[in-house]
């Protein structure tokens, strides 16, 4: 089947039922979208679909028709661009693992919500786990992002 | 004090995984549904009032259910599992009753059940229009009289009348994944048709509440 991946249609020889992730990871050679826990607890595994956050891991390719898929390899755009500036400027990663999911997360929410609070940042980055504990960087940087899209 | 709410939400979370506590999909399997009687078998109670009772009671084994309730709760969090344990990740209903901006239902909930592989969640439950019930329509923690008053109450049920909540009941698809709900979780007992039936005779005697 075919489906929209970071801009262009990819064709992937895998069963209907493949779960997003792995045909991202292991098809595709996209690995920086991450294996946390494969069932939508963690966050890690966070791409964009139609510019909204989603658990690839918990997405069937099925489900993918007529869908654009966006990785963290080629998000792009003004909250792509603010989210990456504060993330490098805060220093936000520690081991970095569960990055790209938070990464992605963090750009959903300014696409919806350009400003969030602290509330907003918390209920929107819910999901998404850190076992380095690095959540008031993130709160941090997503409010720093927010401060460079304002211009 | 957010950053230790959000640290200690997520340090629950992890450890929650750790120790496999989502295996709640096992417990949910392990407990069989009920079975729901047809309304044509409540024709023997002859006093109208008292047969309307008794078909509420019976419908009560559908509405009452942990598929039903853990949608309907008293929070802004869902509930899940036949504990009816708070939704992990801890998500909110959001204005919409579909999730936090960037948070969205749809982060998880597809358009369809999505089976996994994994032995502590067998599936990711889901439905196209997947969303919590406005928090007017609160189930969690009433009795079953309380919640018939509240279902026949247009403040309380959408601006429905008699005849649209029946068609709820009994036609509504998202109503109706209840007996859907895929694997690792139990339907509600019978069937969405079997209990439409009940819903309707229940209506045509009166739609008598419960009381308390």
């Amino acid at each position: 089947m075919q489906i929209s991946i970071n801009g262009r249609p990819r064709e992937l020889d895998v069963d209907v039922d493949t779960p997003l992730l792995w045909a991202l990871r292991d098809d595709l050679g996209l690995t920086g979208t991450k294996f946390g826990c494969g069932i939508a607890q963690c966050g890690a595994c966070t791409v964009l679909i139609d510019g909204n956050p989603v658990r690839s891991c918990v997405t069937p390719v099925s489900a993918l028709e007529g869908r654009d898929v966006v990785t963290i390899e080629a998000v792009s755009g003004p909250e792509a661009e603010a989210v990456q500036k504060a993330w490098v400027g805060l220093d936000v990663p520690q081991c970095g693992y569960c990055q790209s999911g938070q990464i992605m997360s963090a750009i959903g929410l300014l696409k919806i919500e350009p400003k969030p609070d602290d509330q907003a940042i918390n209920d929107a980055m819910a999901g998404n786990i850190c076992r380095c504990a690095t959540y008031p960087k993130i709160r941090a940087a997503i409010h720093a992002a927010a401060k460079t899209l304002e211009g | 004090m957010i950053s230790r709410i959000i640290l200690a939400t997520a340090v629950a979370a992890t450890s929650a995984l750790a120790m496999g506590s989502f295996a709640q999909g096992q417990q949910d399997a392990a407990k069989a549904s009920g079975d729901l009687r047809p309304a044509s078998s409540f024709t023997s109670i002859g006093d109208p009032t008292q047969r309307s009772l008794a078909l509420f009671e019976e419908a009560g084994k559908v509405i009452a259910h942990p598929r039903c309730v853990n949608c309907h709760p008293a929070s802004d969090r869902p509930l899940q599992g036949n504990a009816m344990k708070p939704h992990q990740p801890p998500v909110v209903r959001g204005a919409a009753n579909m999730g936090a901006p960037g948070l969205q239902c749809t982060t998880c909930h597809g358009e369809k059940n999505t089976p996994l592989v994994t032995t502590s969640i067998r599936s990711v439950p889901g439905h196209p229009q997947w969303h919590l019930a406005p928090i007017e329509m609160a189930w969690e923690g009433k009795s079953l009289g309380q919640i018939c008053e509240q279902i026949k109450d247009p403040a309380r049920n959408g601006g429905k009348d008699l005849a649209a909540l029946h068609e709820h009941m009994a036609h509504d698809s998202l109503v109706g994944w209840g007996w859907t709900p895929g694997d690792g979780r139990d339907p509600a007992p019978g069937t969405q048709a079997v209990f439409g039936e009940i819903i309707k005779a229940w209506i045509a005697t009166g739609a008598v509440c419960p009381k308390g």
